[in-house]
C-alpha cells in the first residue's frame, strides 16, 4: 500500500498514526489542547478493525499506570496530555523509567505554571528533559515542528522506546496540536503478535519467571542498575542525535529553536539575510539526547547564539552547555500562550548584534 | 505566492469550515496550507476566527498577526481585526448587523452583503460560500475546480447533495461583491 495524502489537525495525526504503527493500547483523559487524539480515536474505534484497545480513563494518574501495567506485559502502548496532566503523570513515568519499559507519552504544551493558559507554549522544556519524576533517568524526547512529525514520531518513538527499553516523550504544543496541515500517512502496520523475552506474560514451563520492579533495597545493587541506565543513556546520546540545520554553513548568528519557535525562526533566518545579517538555524529534533556536539561544533564559525523559545529560557541553558563560553549565547521568547514572530526575533538579533 | 489570510465572525457562520475548504482547495493545488484555529474560551457564543495560509512554500509560523487579507462577519471581529490587515492588503466584511464600516484608507476594502444574499437565495447555510466566492473574485488564488473539489472532501458523503447549492453561492458570492476602497 501506498502512503496517503491527508488534511489533519496535529492531534488528529498522532491518533491516525498510533493506529497505523500498530499500538496495541491507549490509555488517555482529554485536557485541551489535544482532546482531539483520545475523540479521534474514540471514533474510529480501532478495536473493530486493528484489535487496538482505546480507554478513557477516571485520571491522568490511572492512564499512565496502565501504560505502565500494558508497557510490563511487552505492548506496544501510549498516553497523551497537556501540560497540568503531564505533571500528574510524572510518578508514572519515572516508574515506568526505572522499570525499563518502553512506552510513547505526548504532551501538547499549554501555558504554565499551574493551570496558566491553554495557549501553545514551550514552558515544559524543564520537566521533559531534565527529569520531571524523580530520580537518575531521563526520557528520550522528540520534538516535532510540524503535522507530518507528530504523525511520523509515533511510530519513530515506539522504535526508540523498544530499542532502548525506555519510555519516549512527544513534546509537541498547542499550535501544532490545533493546526492542520497537509501530512502523509505511512501505510497501516500489523500489530505485533511477537512477546519481548522480558515482558511479564507469556512465561513457558523452561523459562525463568520475569518480574517488572523499580525497587531494590541494596543500595550495592541498586547501584549496579544506576550505572547500567547511564550507560544506555550514553549510548542514546551517542546514536540517537537527531536535528535540522537552515543556512548553516555560512552563518555567522545561530538561531536555535525546536517545535513551533524553529518555524518562527526559519522565517526569520530569511528575513535576517534579507538585511545582510548571516543568520542559519539549527533545529533539534531531539531534545534529549541533545544536538550538542554539532552546536559546540558550529561555535568555532560563529559570532553569536540565540535560543529562541517559547518559554522563560530553558533550552538555553543546554545551549550554554553547547558552546561552553566559546561565545556569547542570548535567550529571546514569549511566554502566556504567545507566539513570537519572525520580526520580533530578527528584531531582537539585532539589538544583540549592536549591543555586542 | 503566498496568501495570509484572516476570517473572523461568530461561531455557527461557518468561519472554520469556510477555512477548511479553503486548506483543502489549496492542497489539491500542490500548495502548502495551513489552518489554526483559534481554540479555547472564546469560541462559546462568542467570536470565532482562523488563520488559512496558502503557499508555493514551506509555510513557516501557523501563528501570524498580520495579513494579506482579513475577512470580516461580525462587528466585534471588524473592531479586533481592522489593524491586522497589512498595509496594501484587503479587508472584505458583510454589512449585516454592522454599525461602524471600516475607516482606514491604506488597505482595499470591499463589503459583501452576503446574509443578506443567504436569505434572498433561501440558502442561510450556504452563507460562507457566497463569502468564499467574493474572496476569490477578488483574490483568485483558487480556481473554482478545486474549491468545488475540496467541498467535495471536507463534506461528509450525506451533504453531498448539496454541493450544487454551494456552488451557486460561490457564483453568486462573485457577482455581488462591491469595491468600497482601493489602493
Amino acid at each position: 500500500m501506498e502512503r496517503e495524502l491527508r488534511l489533519m489537525k496535529g492531534n488528529e495525526a498522532v491518533a491516525e498514526a498510533a493506529i497505523r504503527a500498530g499500538v496495541d493500547g491507549y490509555f488517555g483523559y482529554p485536557i485541551t489542547p489535544q482532546s482531539e487524539i483520545i475523540e479521534y480515536l474514540m471514533e474510529a474505534d480501532p478495536a473493530k478493525t486493528t484489535g487496538m484497545v482505546v480507554v478513557q480513563a477516571e485520571s491522568e494518574v490511572a492512564a499512565i499506570n496502565m501504560v505502565y501495567g500494558g508497557a510490563g506485559c511487552g505492548k506496544k502502548v501510549m498516553t497523551t496530555s497537556s501540560s497540568p496532566g503531564i505533571s500528574l503523570k510524572q510518578e508514572g513515568i519515572t516508574y515506568i523509567a526505572g522499570a525499563e519499559l518502553p512506552c510513547v507519552i505526548v504532551n501538547v504544551v499549554r501555558g504554565g505554571p499551574g493551570l496558566g493558559t491553554i495557549q501553545p507554549a514551550q514552558s515544559d522544556y524543564f520537566q521533559a528533559v531534565k527529569g520531571g519524576g524523580h530520580g537518575d533517568y531521563h526520557l528520550i524526547v522528540l520534538a516535532p515542528a510540524s503535522v507530518q512529525e507528530m504523525a511520523d514520531f509515533v511510530g519513530l518513538g515506539f522504535d526508540l522506546a523498544f530499542k532502548y527499553r525506555n519510555p519516549v516523550m512527544i513534546l509537541s504544543d498547542g499550535a501544532i496540536g490545533q493546526m492542520m496541515e497537509k501530512v502523509w500517512l505511512d501505510p497501516p502496520r500489523e500489530r505485533s503478535k511477537e512477546i519481548p523475552e522480558w515482558a511479564t506474560t507469556g512465561k513457558t514451563a523452561d523459562r525463568k519467571r520475569n518480574i517488572i520492579t523499580s525497587l531494590e533495597l541494596d543500595p550495592f545493587r541498586q547501584e549496579v542498575f544506576n550505572r547500567k541506565l547511564v550507560e544506555k543513556y550514553d549510548a542514546i546520546r551517542e546514536n540517537e542525535v537527531r536535528f535540522e540545520e537552515y543556512l548553516c554553513e555560512d552563518a555567522e548568528y545561530l538561531l536555535v529553536a525546536y517545535g513551533t519557535s524553529a518555524r518562527v525562526c526559519q522565517k526569520a533566518v530569511q528575513l535576517a539575510r534579507e538585511q545582510g545579517i548571516k543568520a542559519g538555524l539549527l533545529r533539534p529534533i531531539t531534545l534529549f539526547p541533545f544536538p550538542t556536539k554539532r552546536i559546540s561544533e558550529l561555535a568555532g564559525q560563529l559570532k553569536m547564539a540565540l535560543a529562541v523559545e517559547m518559554s522563560a529560557g530553558q533550552m538555553v541553558e543546554d545551549v550554554q552547555l553547547s558552546i561552553n563560553g566559546k561565545i556569547p549565547v542570548h535567550y529571546y521568547g514569549r511566554m502566556g500562550g504567545m507566539v513570537p514572530t519572525p520580526d520580533e526575533v530578527v528584531e531582537n538579533l539585532k539589538e544583540r548584534i549592536i549591543g555586542g | 505566492m503566498t496568501e495570509e489570510i484572516l476570517i473572523a465572525g461568530f461561531g455557527g457562520q461557518g468561519v472554520l469550515s469556510m477555512g477548511m475548504i479553503m486548506a483543502y482547495s489549496g492542497m489539491l493545488q500542490d500548495m502548502e496550507v495551513s489552518w489554526m484555529p483559534s481554540y479555547g474560551p472564546e469560541m462559546r457564543g462568542g467570536t470565532a476566527n482562523v488563520i488559512v495560509i496558502l503557499s508555493n512554500e514551506r509555510i513557516s509560523s501557523p501563528i501570524i498577526r498580520h495579513f494579506d487579507t482579513v475577512i470580516i462577519l461580525n462587528q466585534q471581529s471588524l473592531d479586533k481585526f481592522e489593524q491586522a490587515v497589512k498595509p496594501g492588503g484587503v479587508l472584505i466584511y458583510d454589512s449585516n448587523g454592522i454599525s461602524r464600516h471600516p475607516e482606514r484608507k491604506d488597505i482595499s476594502v470591499y463589503r459583501i452583503d452576503a446574509t443578506e444574499e443567504a436569505i434572498k437565495m433561501n440558502s442561510p447555510k450556504t452563507f460562507n460560500m457566497i463569502v468564499l466566492g467574493g474572496f476569490l473574485r477578488i483574490k483568485p488564488v483558487l480556481t473554482m475546480e478545486d474549491v468545488v473539489a475540496g467541498l467535495k472532501k471536507s463534506l461528509p458523503e450525506r451533504y453531498h447533495k448539496m454541493i450544487p447549492e454551494n456552488e451557486r453561492s460561490l457564483k453568486r458570492g462573485g457577482e455581488i461583491i462591491r469595491e468600497i476602497n482601493k489602493v
